[in-house]
């Protein structure tokens, strides 16, 4: 009975501020469009999710955010894993501060944040004069797939570098040193030991890095070129231009359900790519 | 250095920030030989054996193999292998995948080869698709073995190897090292802090304290022999007692009276002290010429010795080990008949037995 007490807020919690809402969205999603207030009829008809295979603008828009998304992955881990490695390898005097440096960012706003960098990479901003001088010739970056990256890196790198660094501190030291003892250089003791053992933090920093980057709306439409039309400014649209309550819905839909696969597939890749990983005591 | 010299340490100082973990140490090891350091915790032991590893970056001093200098040299370009005391076996890979971890130069099926010749060598043929922590520590250490010959180095390096096994299996390892290290002919230096362990599988023995060699021998010559209150005492815990050698006899020093005692050993005239071996000393008058009268303090029975401490003054006391050949019952006919607490008793011993140490 205490029990149940004790559970009951979580439950009321989870409830009403996560399955009601999502069932909510999933009957829209099923409904048909209407002009009216509300702007559906509740039914069921699989219309709108038609639409986003059908149609190239929902279906693109979804295989250009998984794109971005990946993209956008696979630039946190190669920023970011060589900069766990160094928090990781710091003498401890220096972690701390190094892991706090790294979520400084977070004590400003993000929407300020990313105006900052308008600010930065406009076309009279200094990284934009650089570049031209560099490159001997005029560089565009704001509204570009440049900015876009730079944006998402800058803002999903912390994601990244959190838990391949809890994995990387965990790491026995000695186990790099058998490595050498048993005459492998630096890279190759990377590549043969700190990379296989980091594992389970890369499969779960690309997962944090991955999934809110699917979804990603402020970047794209504040950085990004108008080429940029991804899953979350398509619906964005949707909802608040088209008054298209069900296409919006079902978009919704279809990213969690890409959200939900993407991932398990991602796990069972990197994850358990070994046989008999899943049985690795995990120190 | 001779043609059987293998590796040549000179002067080597290493510090751990402000301490001096080694002190100018200096250390010779013959080619085919198991050398073992003995010291206590602290010692320097690791620390040596790390510097010849790569691992500790000396400040001074120099470590040649086989006449090549690898004073300067990286862990991974030294012809040194090393057994850790935790093993540190790679979690992610195969026993077999742990074996060729060092054989990256051979071919696949010459390090295939390798590395079934290596686990037939410690008798983990069976193993080697398991992973590390599917295997007990015993074998473990097999695996840990194997890997460190499998790359054929000049030298294996074993730190503490035997410690984390239960007694009964450290026992059996100790006779399988041995076998195997005379088998292929590999020079083994091995750390311990155990004194039996150094005595049952030394060619030659390095006792080390405070960072510094302080007798190297074969086990008989550093047991029979020591060089120091220290070795007498750290190997085979002997009774040291103080006296003076003069032109006329050593005597010993017992509450400011002067007892004369017989020796087979000399030393010029002066302050020394005597080292006497429990197990050398009778608790009767059959022993030998010299005699010492004493209380029976205590009697503590360990199975296979029975241990007297007898105070032969006031705050000096002999430890006297019998053996006890055909058990307790045995010796006294009955338990019980030997002498009692506190009833006086003679320890006698022979000339042969004293060792005289500088003081």
């Amino acid at each position: 009975m205490n029990r149940v007490l004790v559970l009951a807020p979580v439950w009321a919690w989870l409830v009403v501020l996560l399955a009601a809402p999502l069932g909510i969205v999933a009957a829209i999603s099923l409904a048909g469009q209407a002009d009216g207030v509300p702007p559906y009829t509740l039914g069921v008809t699989l219309e709108s999710f038609h639409a986003i295979i059908d149609d190239a603008l929902y279906r693109d828009a979804l295989l250009l955010s998984l794109r971005v998304a990946a993209i956008s992955t696979l630039l946190c881990l190669l920023v970011g894993y060589p900069m766990a490695l160094a928090i990781a390898n710091a003498p401890p005097a220096w972690r701390n501060p190094l892991l706090l440096a790294l979520m400084l960012p977070f004590w400003t706003g993000f929407l300020m944040r990313i105006n900052a960098w308008i600010g930065l990479l406009a076309d009279d901003g200094w990284i934009v004069g650089a570049a031209s001088w560099l490159f001997g010739g005029p560089v565009r970056l704001l509204y570009t797939d440049a900015a876009l990256y730079i944006g998402m890196v800058y803002t999903y790198l912390p994601f990244m570098v959190l838990p391949l660094y809890a994995s990387l501190s965990r790491l026995d030291p000695i186990l790099q040193e058998a490595a050498a003892d048993l005459g492998a250089p630096p890279l190759a003791r990377l590549v043969r030991v700190t990379l296989p053992l980091s594992r389970p933090g890369i499969a779960a920093g690309c997962t944090l890095v991955f999934i809110p980057a699917v979804g990603e709306y402020v970047i794209p439409e504040l950085l990004g070129g108008p080429g940029a039309q991804l899953a979350g400014r398509v619906l964005w649209g949707e909802f608040f231009s088209n008054r298209d309550w069900p296409m919006a819905s079902a978009l919704a839909i279809a990213l969690l359900l890409v959200l939900v696969v993407v991932p398990a597939l991602l796990r069972s890749l990197i994850g358990s790519g070994l046989p008999g990983w899943r049985r690795l005591p995990l120190r | 250095m001779t043609a059987e010299d293998l590796l040549r340490i000179t002067n080597l100082t290493v510090r751990h920030g402000s301490t001096l973990a080694l002190d100018a140490l200096s250390l010779t090891v013959r080619r085919d030989e198991m050398f073992v350091l003995l010291g206590a915790s602290g010692s320097g032991k690791t620390t040596l054996l790390r510097a010849i590893a790569g691992f500790a970056a000396p400040a001074a001093g120099s470590i040649e193999l086989a006449g090549k200098d690898l004073t300067g040299q990286p862990p991974h370009r030294r012809p040194v292998n090393t057994v850790f005391q935790s093993y540190a076996l790679f979690p992610h890979l195969t026993v077999a995948a742990n074996v060729a971890f060092g054989l990256r130069h051979l071919g696949r099926e010459a390090t295939a080869a390798r590395v079934a010749e290596m686990l037939a060598l410690v008798r983990m043929e069976g193993y080697a698709d398991r992973r590390p922590h599917q295997l007990s520590g015993g074998q473990q250490q097999r695996v840990a073995l194997a890997r460190g010959l499998a790359p054929r180095p000049a030298l294996l390096l074993l730190d503490e190897p035997l410690s984390a096994l239960d007694r009964s299996l450290r026992a059996e390892t100790r006779q399988e090292l041995v076998r195997l290290r005379r088998q292929l002919g590999t020079s083994f230096i091995l750390v311990t802090h155990d004194q039996e362990e150094a005595l049952t599988m030394a060619d030659r023995i390095g006792v080390i304290r405070d960072g510094r060699m302080t007798q190297v021998g074969t086990a008989a010559e550093v047991y029979e022999h020591p060089n120091s209150r220290f070795v007498a005492e750290f190997l085979g815990s002997a009774n040291v007692l103080s006296g003076m050698v003069r032109p006329d006899g050593v005597t010993l020093d017992i509450l400011g009276s002067n007892h004369p005692i017989v020796t087979v050993v000399h030393s010029p005239p002066g302050a020394i002290l005597l080292a006497l071996r429990p197990e050398r000393l009778r608790l009767d008058e059959t022993g030998g010429p010299n005699r010492l009268v004493g209380v029976l303090v205590s009697s503590t029975y360990a199975g296979e010795t029975l241990c007297h401490t007898v105070r032969v003054a006031e705050g000096a006391e002999i430890r006297v080990t019998e053996t006890l050949r055909d058990g307790l019952a045995a010796r006294d006919g009955l338990a019980g008949a030997g002498p009692k607490s506190g009833s006086a008793v003679t320890v006698s011993w022979s000339a042969d037995a004293c060792i005289l140490l500088p003081p």
